[in-house]
C-alpha cells in the first residue's frame, strides 16, 4: 500500500495559560496533587475570541507555510474534533475559507476523540487514493475549556485547548508506514453535545479509562511494529496522546521501553484530546529534536472508546 | 500467593519503601496510593497470580492485608 510521509507541521496555542495555582483558588486542588496524580502543571485556554477553528486556522497556515507547497497543492482538509465552535461549516471548511484551498477538493471534520488525528489521517490517506492529488492536511484542534464543568475538580485540572496540524505526501511502499484504528462504543468517556451543553460537561470514569489506556497503547504500537518491520529500537520517537504522564510510564516499564523515545508534553498543555499528537509532533519539529529521515510511532486512545496508531516517516 | 511475594509486587508499583508494607497498612494513608495506583496494583497481582480484582470490590479494600486476605481467598 502506498503510505504517507510527514512534510511540515504547525501548532496554535490560545491566548490564556492557567497554572494548577490558579486552579486550585477555584477548586479544593493543589499543585502538588495535580502534577504527581498528572504530570500537569499548565494547560492553555481559549480567550473569548478564540475557538476550536481559529486555532486550526493558525496552526493549518503554519503547517502549509512551512511545506512550501501552494494552497492549490493541498488535494483534501481533514480536521480531527470534538470541540468544534459550530456543528456546520465544520472546521475544516473553516480551514479552506481562510487558506483559500482550492473548491474542488473534499474539506471535513472527523470526531474520535483523542484518537481524531490518527482517523483523520487514516481518512487523509484514504481520500487521496479515492480522488488523487498528492498532498493532504490533516488537523487536529480541541477547545475543551468550553465543554468543562470547571467546578469538577476531578476533570478540569486534566484538560486544555490548542491545535496542531500536519501536510502529508503520499509516498511509494519504500517509505514505512501502517495505521491501525479501532472502537469499542463505551461511555467510559462522556461530553455532552450542542443539544445537551451545560447540562453535561466531560465526565471520565478515571479508573475504567487508566485500564483501556494501557491495554490499548502498546497494543497498537505492537500492531503498526509488526506491519512495517520494524522494531521499537527501531523507531526515533514514540508520540502518544498526552492523557496523563503515568499511562506512558506505566507502558514504558511494562514494554522495556526506552522512556527518552516517548515524548511528553503534557506538563504544560493537559490534554488537549485530537490536538495532543500534532501539538507534540510540531513541537518536536519546531525544536530541532525530530530529523528529517527519522520514523516515528503516533498512538491516540480516548474517546468512543476509540484507538489507532501509525508509523509515519518525517520528511522534514 | 505469599506476603513476601505480594510485598515485592507492592514495592515494584507503588515505588514505596518495602519497610512501609505490613498486614496493617492502609493503601491510600500509609503508602500514599491513589485510585491509579491502586489500579496498576491490581493489574500486577493479576498478572502475577490471575485473580482481578473489580474495581467496585477494589475500593472497599483498605489495607494491604485486605487486599491480600482477598486474593488468596480467590486463587
Amino acid at each position: 500500500m502506498k503510505g504517507l510521509r510527514l512534510i511540515a507541521t504547525g501548532g496554535a496555542l490560545p491566548g490564556r495559560t492557567v497554572t494548577n495555582e490558579e486552579l486550585s483558588r477555584t477548586v479544593d486542588t493543589s499543585d502538588e496533587w495535580i502534577t504527581t496524580r498528572t504530570g500537569i502543571r499548565t494547560r492553555h485556554y481559549c480567550t473569548e475570541g478564540e475557538n476550536a477553528a481559529t486555532l486550526a486556522i493558525a496552526a493549518a497556515k503554519q503547517a502549509l507555510q512551512r511545506s512550501g507547497l501552494a494552497p492549490a497543492d493541498i488535494a483534501c482538509c481533514v480536521c480531527a474534533t470534538l470541540s468544534a465552535p459550530d456543528a456546520t461549516p465544520s472546521v475544516a471548511c473553516q480551514v479552506q475559507a481562510a487558506l483559500a484551498l482550492p473548491e474542488n477538493r473534499p474539506a471535513l471534520d472527523v470526531n474520535a476523540a483523542c484518537s481524531g488525528f490518527l482517523y483523520g489521517t487514516a481518512v487523509a490517506r484514504g481520500l487521496l487514493a479515492t480522488l488523487g492529488g498528492r498532498y493532504a492536511l490533516v488537523i487536529g484542534t480541541e477547545a475543551l475549556s468550553r465543554l468543562m464543568d470547571p467546578a469538577d475538580r476531578s476533570t478540569c485540572v486534566l484538560f486544555g485547548d490548542g491545535a496542531g496540524a500536519a501536510v502529508f505526501e503520499l509516498t511509494d511502499t519504500s517509505v514505512p508506514f501502517a495505521i491501525t484504528l479501532g472502537a469499542r462504543g463505551d461511555a467510559a468517556i462522556h461530553a455532552g453535545g450542542p443539544s445537551r451543553a451545560g447540562s453535561a460537561p466531560i465526565s471520565m470514569d478515571g479508573r475504567a479509562v487508566f485500564r483501556f489506556a494501557v491495554d490499548a497503547l502498546p497494543k497498537c504500537l505492537h500492531t503498526v511494529l509488526d506491519e512495517t518491520g520494524l522494531t521499537l529500537d527501531g523507531l526515533d520517537w514514540v508520540v502518544c496522546h498526552q492523557a496523563n504522564s503515568r499511562i506512558i510510564d506505566h507502558c514504558v516499564k511494562a514494554l522495556h521501553a526506552d522512556g527518552a523515545k516517548f515524548y511528553k508534553n503534557m506538563d504544560r498543555h493537559g490534554n488537549t484530546s485530537a490536538a495532543s499528537i500534532p501539538v507534540a509532533l510540531n513541537e518536536l519539529a519546531e525544536s530541532g529534536q525530530l530529523h528529517p529521515g527519522q520514523t516515528l510511532a503516533c498512538i491516540g486512545f480516548g474517546g468512543g472508546l476509540t484507538w489507532g496508531g501509525m508509523i509515519v516517516e518525517y520528511k522534514g | 500467593m505469599t506476603f513476601e511475594e505480594m510485598k515485592k509486587i507492592v514495592v515494584d508499583t507503588l515505588s514505596c519503601d518495602e519497610d512501609k508494607v505490613t498486614m496493617e497498612a492502609s493503601l491510600t494513608e500509609d503508602l500514599e496510593a491513589d485510585s491509579l495506583d491502586a489500579v496498576e496494583l491490581n493489574m500486577a497481582l493479576e498478572e502475577a497470580c490471575g485473580v482481578s480484582i473489580p474495581d467496585e470490590e477494589l475500593a472497599n479494600l483498605k489495607t494491604v492485608g485486605d487486599i491480600f486476605n482477598y486474593i488468596n481467598a480467590h486463587v
